[in-house]
Parts: structure tokens; C-alpha cells; sequence
């Protein structure tokens, strides 16, 4: 199966759920913002949770399917529709051969993902299919993707070709079919208009000066046009330190807070540099970072503190609940392939 | 164990640090400490990151399994690298691997060599003699992808970064910025000082192991000419 590029969006890219053992070579892990979504989206439509998919920003692209398929979309609502039709987001969706996908106004969120079954077929580089940007390797062709661009497919598991037959075997007369299977919201709750973001104390969080670490947890910050897959950036007033920090460069995970010179501070993102020198304060909790990766620039938000053992509970937590989705969907497939015998 | 810390760097993340200065016996500690991870993996750990002072792992929190159920993954893991610690201090890291990097000195490879020698008062010969007749230690690779700090620059070529930084350094490119001395692997913009230019490629993204050097190897420079930079070939 291929899909056929007619409109690039805004930023269209492949990626998978990143690049993973080569930070010290200096090679970013890049990879989806939005790790939650990605991951989902494989999982309705029986992919394995790592398979490439396309990641769109704000203004999503336009595609052609060049055969019937199954996919799914998840993360933002970005108005993804066929025909006028508008798609289900969070569902199993089987496209008919021909159908044109397009999108439109951004309603909520701001990185929606597409699944296709089989997962997005790109080479390989550093064992991930990842697209770094400004590296320009891995993904198609190291690049976002531009009109004219054909995807295809790699080979579909055993779990995806059941619910494929599925969809065939019952002839649906609509340009799309949706499974009835949605996902709970206590996955997807995490888009709640509620703007805050919890982050965990830094090693240099303590030399900031009063002012500066009152400031960080109760004013509203705005995020910067200025942000991207390397980062974002936050206006707010100047935070300042007791006293001029020199640091040596370290490595910096997903999700590093850090105050530059101009004391605005810059939250680190999926393309970051593997190592940094500015002063750290914080650390986005991971389980919030696909809620940052959803909110557009422009938006306001504030941070609020969580200890190191809450933010693990929540990794726990939330994982907890992705099993039992995946576990769920794996026996509604089971439950289908029954269905089809009979 | 003396002088040793961790903290954590959010929720999937530790660092060790040995200390806040670089030098070569600190960073033999972080190279003791990374190489034992690499060797030695524990599960959920996900990746290793050595720099000047500090090893800085990665680990999935929700595949540790503490021993005690009251402790949260982070101190399990603390557990865990004072375990490592232990054992990785009992012998002294000494690097096996020497690079050797040809660089044509110079002329259109190395446009600002005149300004780093008349900055030191040297001439340009002195300069690149004192710049070949060090072996460097790679401390840390990162800023951009296969680009090495090395250590042990002589202090008699060091040369301020320029104000403005160029928008485009050629790849292969040797750079002074400060008392540092490195290799831009790819093109880039840079601040720093060019005194000459390599013909081999640090970094191939295609490679299994795609960057040239790693931290902890030992890096010495040669000479060669432009004829032979032109006719390189993987030689």
C-alpha cells in the first residue's frame, strides 16, 4: 500500500518512538512529541508500538491512499476528513482505495499522529526510523515531507491483517468504516484545558533568587512562536540567579528546563542537543510531557512542582493503563477473528 | 567514595558526577563507571552518557523493580550505581583506543592560522607544531552529532572564540575556541577558530558505529599536505 503526498501541512514528519543509544555519539533522540498518541495509535490498529508513524503539526498534510488500509489517528483534533466526512479520532479506521484524507482548523491540541497498518516503511538509520531534522538523516529522506512524496508500508502482523479482513469481509458502503472500540478516557484525559504542567526540582533550582522561584510557580507563562521539536520557549518575566552560575556541558533529557542567559527559560524537546551548559532548574515529569507537546504556541500555561516519587507513580500508573488498553484491544481482534471463521 | 553524587534529572535519568573540573584522572573515573554500564547493563536501564565530569544514565522507571517496596525506582537505582561504583573503581580506565587524524594545515583549510599565531606571538610553523606534538584525550562527544571535546590543548595556541560566529564551518574542519581544540565533523555554524581541515569523515550517519571517535580514546594529529589532502581516500 501507498499514500501519496498532494499537500505537505505545516511540519509532516516520520518518526517512531526515537533513536536510542546514540546520545553519546551526540545524536539527539528525536522521535514523536507526543509518545502517548503515537503509541496508541499503533496499538488500535495491531501494529507493534514502535512502527513508524506520521507525526503532524497544526495544519496536517494532505494524502491519497493508493489502496484500501487501515488507520488510525490520535493526539490532536486537527479536523482530519474525507469526503467532507469528518474522521473519528482514538479508533481503528478503514480507509477505502482512492479516499483523499485532509485536514483543517486546529481544534484542539496542536500533534496529531497517523497510524497505518504495517507501520510507515523508511529505512532504517541508527536501528530507528526517526527523522532529525536539522541532522538531516533518518525518516524519509531526512526531511519533512513535501507534495509529490510517496509512503508505503512494511508487511502488516498477523493482528492487523485480522481486522483488515475484517473491514473488507463486511463491505461498508462509506468512504471509511470505524471499529467500535474507543479508548478510555482516562488515557486521553491528559488534553483537559487545565494548563498546568508539573516539573520536578533541578540541581540549580536552589541558586535562583527569591523573586525568581516565586515567580516560576505562579505566574503564567506564554509559549513562545519560537517553539519547536528543539524546544520551546517561555515569555515571562527575567529569572535570575543569587549569583552568575559557570557550568561544565552535561546531558540533558527530554524535558530539561533550562534559563539561558536572557532569563527565559527553554524547555528541551525531542531534537535537543545531547548536552547543554546553561543552569537546570527542572524537569518536566514525563507523564506530562505529551500534554506540553499538545499545546500550541501562543497558549498560556503555569508549572507546578511534583516530587521525583509522584512522577514515577504517575509513569506507573499511566503504563498500567496503557497494558490494560493493549490487552483490551488484543482480545477485541481475537473476538473479530471468531467472528470471521464463523 | 569520596566526593561522589547523584541527582536525578527528572523522572528517568541520573547523574553521577565524580567532580566539577576537567581533567584526565576525573574523567578516568567516568570512563571506569561508563564502561562498566556498557558491559554491565541493568534492566531498565536504557542508555549510557559520559562528559567531562559526570555519567549520566538513562532508565525506564517502570521497569525497576526495588527491592525494598517502599523506595521509588530513583533510589533503587541510586542503589544500584553505588553497587556499580564499588566494582568499577577497583581497577583504573586506560584507554585502548588511538586515532590518528591527518589535517592539512592552513591556507583555504585554515583561514584563521595567521590570527592564532600573531594573537600568541608564534609564527605559524610554532603553532602547528605545538598543535601535533600533544596526544588529547576525547572527553565527551556531543553539541553536534561526532563532535569531539578533546583535552590537553597547550595554553600557548589558546585563542578567544570569535564575536561573530561564521554561518557556515566546512566539514572536517580543526578549530582552537578558548583553551579547547576540536573537529567539526559536519557543517555547522561555528565561533571557533579554523587551523586546518581533516579529509576523513567523523560522522557517516549509515555506519553501525557512525562516529568516529568515542569518549575515552586518545587522539594525535599528523601532518599532511594538500596534494595528499586532495588525493585522500580512505587511505
Amino acid at each position: 500500500m501507498s499514500l501519496k503526498v498532494l499537500d505537505q501541512g505545516l511540519i509532516t514528519t516520520v518518526q517512531d518512538l526515537g533513536r536510542i543509544g546514540y546520545q553519546q555519539y551526540g545524536i539527539p533522540r528525536s522521535g514523536v512529541m507526543d509518545e502517548l498518541a503515537a503509541k496508541i495509535a499503533n496499538l488500535l490498529i495491531g501494529n507493534n508500538e514502535n512502527d513508524a508513524v506520521i507525526e503532524m503539526t497544526v495544519i496536517g498534510p494532505t494524502l491519497q491512499f493508493q489502496a484500501d488500509v487501515m488507520i488510525a489517528i490520535c493526539g490532536a483534533d486537527l479536523s482530519a476528513a474525507i469526503d467532507n466526512k469528518k474522521l473519528p479520532l482514538w479508533r481503528p479506521l478503514f480507509i477505502k482505495r482512492g479516499s483523499i484524507l485532509r485536514f483543517g482548523r486546529p481544534i484542539k491540541g496542536c500533534r496529531a499522529y497517523l497510524a497505518i497498518a504495517g507501520g510507515i516503511d523508511v529505512p532504517h538509520i541508527m536501528n530507528s526510523r526517526s527523522t532529525y531534522i536539522r541532522g538531516g538523516f533518518g525518516g524519509y529522506q531526512g526531511r519533512i515531507l513535501q507534495r509529490n512524496d510517496i509512503l508505503r508500508n512494511s508487511p502488516l502482523t498477523k493482528s492487523s491483517k485480522l481486522l483488515l479482513s475484517y473491514f473488507i469481509q463486511n463491505d461498508l458502503p462509506c468512504p471509511f468504516a470505524t471499529g467500535n472500540w474507543t479508548v478510555s478516557t482516562r488515557l486521553t484525559s491528559y488534553f483537559e484545558y487545565n494548563s498546568e504542567i508539573r516539573f520536578l526540582k533541578g540541581p540549580h533550582y536552589e541558586q535562583l533568587n527569591e523573586e525568581s522561584k516565586l515567580s516560576i510557580t505562579s505566574i503564567e507563562f506564554i509559549i513562545s512562536t519560537h517553539s519547536d521539536r528543539m524546544g520551546y520557549r517561555l515569555n515571562g518575566p527575567k529569572l535570575k540567579f543569587v549569583k552568575p552560575l559557570q557550568l561544565l556541558s552535561e546531558p540533558v533529557p527530554f524535558g530539561t528546563i533550562q534559563v539561558p542567559d536572557d532569563g527565559q527559560l527553554i524547555i528541551l524537546m525531542a531534537d535537543r542537543q545531547t548536552i547543554g551548559g546553561y543552569p537546570k532548574v527542572g524537569y518536566i515529569a514525563t507523564v506530562d510531557l505529551p500534554k506540553l507537546a499538545q499545546m500550541m504556541p501562543g497558549r498560556k500555561m503555569t508549572l507546578k512542582e511534583l516530587s521525583i516519587e509522584e512522577a514515577q507513580q504517575q509513569l506507573i500508573e499511566v503504563k498500567r493503563n496503557y497494558l490494560e488498553l493493549k490487552n483490551g484491544i488484543q482480545l477485541a481482534i481475537r473476538r473479530v477473528s471468531k467472528y470471521e471463521s464463523n | 567514595m569520596d566526593n561522589i553524587t547523584f541527582y536525578p534529572q527528572g523522572d528517568q535519568a541520573i547523574t553521577v558526577m565524580f567532580g566539577h573540573e576537567i581533567n584526565e584522572e576525573l574523567h578516568s573515573k567516568v570512563m571506569g563507571l561508563t564502561q562498566l554500564l556498557q558491559h554491565e547493563p541493568f534492566l531498565g536501564m536504557v542508555e549510557v552518557v559520559p562528559s567531562f565530569h559526570t555519567v549520566t544514565i538513562y532508565y525506564n522507571p517502570t521497569m525497576i523493580s526495588p527491592k525494598t517496596p517502599s523506595l521509588s525506582p530513583y533510589d533503587e537505582v541510586v542503589n544500584i550505581m553505588k553497587s556499580k561504583l564499588k566494582n568499577s573503581q577497583k581497577s583504573i580506565f586506560r584507554s585502548e583506543r588511538l586515532k590518528t587524524i591527518p589535517i592539512c594545515y592552513g591556507g583555504e583549510f585554515g583561514p584563521d592560522l595567521k590570527l592564532v599565531a600573531e594573537y600568541n606571538q608564534l609564527t605559524e610553523e610554532e603553532v602547528i607544531h605545538l598543535h601535533l606534538k600533544q596526544s588529547y584525550v576525547v572527553y565527551m562527544i556531543g553539541f553536534i552529532p561526532g563532535f569531539p571535546y578533546l583535552g590537553g590543548m597547550t595554553e600557548q595556541i589558546a585563542t578567544p572564540r570569535k564575536a561573530t560566529p561564521r554561518l557556515k564551518v566546512p566539514a572536517g574542519s580543526v578549530g582552537i575556541g578558548g583553551e579547547q581544540t576540536g573537529v567539526y565533523p559536519i557543517e555547522s555554524p561555528g565561533g571557533w577558530q579554523l587551523i586546518g581541515r581533516t579529509p576523513i569523515k567523523l560522522f557517516q550517519y549509515e555506519k553501525k558505529t557512525p562516529s568516529l571517535l568515542k569518549a575515552g580514546d586518545i587522539v594525535r594529529f599528523k601532518q599532511i599536505t594538500v596534494e595528499q589532502f586532495e588525493n585522500w581516500d580512505g587511505v
